[in-house]
């Protein structure tokens, strides 16, 4: 168990990284030009994470090298600000982070919340997690987050016995972000877990990266990491979680059940109708940043802690 | 026109041209390799992107060949078809490399039967082997000779298995996306308008020479 400490970091504690570093300028500027200042928008760059705990028994569950931060934050699948690769890394920083993000907490509890990022982020220390992170198209990432399990966030309302499932929504603008026509899928993005899934310790909720916050095209400025499942479980830029009865509708299961299951536990036994899971492209090494093929593992290689969760499950069914 | 169109010297700037997207390609590689930089010029996923980057440029070739025969007949510039084969086999050219970085770089286990599994179990792999295979022969007939050979009413029909590789080519496109449709029903657009004009002057021409007496037919290859 870690030994929690008192919450100590505030989201207003970090320093807009363009100010820490130009702090010389800064200074230097003068007070004629100070008036003409404004002070940058805390969504326009990331910044550093203070006080982060390195240690526990989910810090880094076998030996991966987090991978270069540059193809983390420069490939990702963000439809909301573009279906390709490389778009939301583009269009995504441009997309200023809502200064008052409120994530409400409702559905089958006590009593419903509403939580603002500050509080949310007050609830434990922050935990770096280097998890693997395997998307459904073949390439895989490891990734450095910085959070704390969602669990902890969880329990901050009391599910009524009704709540069998959790399930989340993505915050959606249509104004700054592509229409459900353009991206062929529904928005606002929507995803969901088991309760028991939701209340695995390494299921995190994740508010940062590579020691900063998390930058706007991973999902800022708070999501979901579930390392055993295919990437787009991980719902980013979480606005609403709900407790619910019945099994939740999940944005991919919605475009073609098939293909993505309500589960979508990662596992080389079941083909993607379009291509076969058993091997995977590491990204990041190499010549050209290729990285390197090798064999998936079933549940990302985090057997040993989730497996029971599907024990007497037959997974290629409930895939 | 007509000297500028026969001219060697266009033969010549529309291969040089034609060769442009490859040069861009190994540019962008060199890059990547030289500045250590590489996600800023191959994405995080090089393999993706070269596969993609000759993917589209093959469609593109394919509906380049498809256009000369309108050009010629809109334009009524006959030497227009000079460029056609040139044109298709840089098409097929683009394709190979596109199948060959699918083959080879492609994320899978190193084996023919992994490779033949893909192709005869995912259909949007079958169907582009199919534009694929289908332009094999086309490339192996562009020659003079083989016109000779065939005779040219045979050869211009065996050449029309470009339809099949253009369709094939556009439902192979639209079955591999995920669910962002746009781009597929774009190149399917253009190889349908592109089709339907052929469709249209055939029509036309059998009904302009039906109550007459035969006459000799007009190329719409």
């Amino acid at each position: 168990m870690l030994i929690r400490k008192p919450a100590d970091l505030r989201y207003s504690d970090v320093t807009p990284k363009e100010v820490y570093l130009n702090r010389r300028t800064f200074i230097g500027a003068g007070a004629a030009t100070l008036g003409a200042l404004a002070l940058p928008s805390v969504s326009l760059a990331t910044t550093k994470i203070n006080s982060l705990v390195q240690t526990g028994p989910y810090h880094h569950l076998g030996n991966d090298n987090p991978s270069p931060k540059a193809t983390v934050t420069g490939y990702n699948n963000f439809y909301e600000f573009g279906t390709g690769k490389e778009d939301p890394a583009q269009n995504a920083p441009k997309w200023k982070v809502p200064a008052e993000w409120n994530i409400r907490i409702e559905g089958e509890v006590m009593q419903p919340k509403t939580l603002s990022l500050d509080q949310v982020m007050k609830l434990a220390p922050a935990e770096e997690r280097i998890y693997r992170h395997r998307c459904v198209e073949r390439w895989s990432i490891v990734v450095p987050w910085i959070g704390f399990s969602l669990s902890t966030l969880l329990k901050q309302v009391q599910p009524t016995g009704k709540a069998k499932y959790v399930a989340f929504e993505t915050y959606y603008d249509p104004k700054s972000m592509l229409s459900p026509r353009e991206a062929g899928i529904p928005f606002p993005y929507v995803e969901g877990l088991r309760l028991d899934e939701a209340m695995h310790p390494l299921t995190l909720l994740s508010f940062g990266m590579y020691g900063e916050t998390m930058p706007n095209q991973n999902g800022a400025p708070i999501r979901l990491v579930v390392p055993w499942k295919y990437g787009y479980k991980s719902i980013k830029s979480i606005a609403r979680i709900r407790f619910v009865e019945k099994q939740p509708p999940t944005d991919w299961g919605m475009y073609a059940s098939n293909e993505y299951g309500f589960y979508s536990n990662v596992n080389p036994e079941v083909d993607h109708p379009r291509w076969s899971q058993k091997i995977e492209q590491r990204l990041g090494s190499g010549f050209l940043g290729q990285g390197a093929q090798m064999p998936t593992v079933k549940f990302n290689g985090y057997g040993e802690q989730v497996a029971s969760l599907y024990s007497g499950m037959d997974l290629r069914v409930n895939h | 026109m007509n000297r500028f169109l026969s001219s060697k010297w266009t033969k010549l700037a529309l291969f040089l041209l034609s060769l442009v997207p490859l040069g861009i390609l190994l540019w962008l590689v060199w890059q990547a390799y030289s500045t250590g930089n590489p996600t800023e010029y191959v994405s995080a996923n090089p393999i993706e992107y070269i596969t993609h980057y000759t993917g589209d440029w093959t469609i593109r070739f394919i509906c380049f060949t498809l256009c000369i025969t309108p050009l010629r007949l809109l334009l009524n510039q006959p030497k227009i078809t000079g460029f056609r084969r040139m044109l298709g086999l840089f098409a097929f050219f683009y394709g190979c490399l596109h199948l060959s970085a699918w083959i080879f770089l492609d994320p899978r286990q190193n084996t023919i039967a992994a490779i033949w599994e893909d192709i005869v179990k995912r259909r949007y792999i079958t169907v582009g082997m199919l534009a694929f295979v289908a332009m094999v022969p086309l490339a192996i007939t562009s020659t003079a000779g083989w016109v000779r050979r065939l005779t040219f009413k045979r050869w211009k029909r065996l050449h029309r298995l470009i339809y099949l590789t253009a369709i094939a080519a556009v439902i192979h496109y639209y079955w591999l996306v995920k669910s962002d449709v746009r781009l597929p029903l774009m190149y399917a657009a253009i190889v349908a308008i592109l089709l339907v004009y052929r469709i249209v002057v055939w029509m036309r021409k059998r009904n302009a020479s039906a109550p007459r007496a035969p006459q000799p037919t007009v190329s719409v290859g």
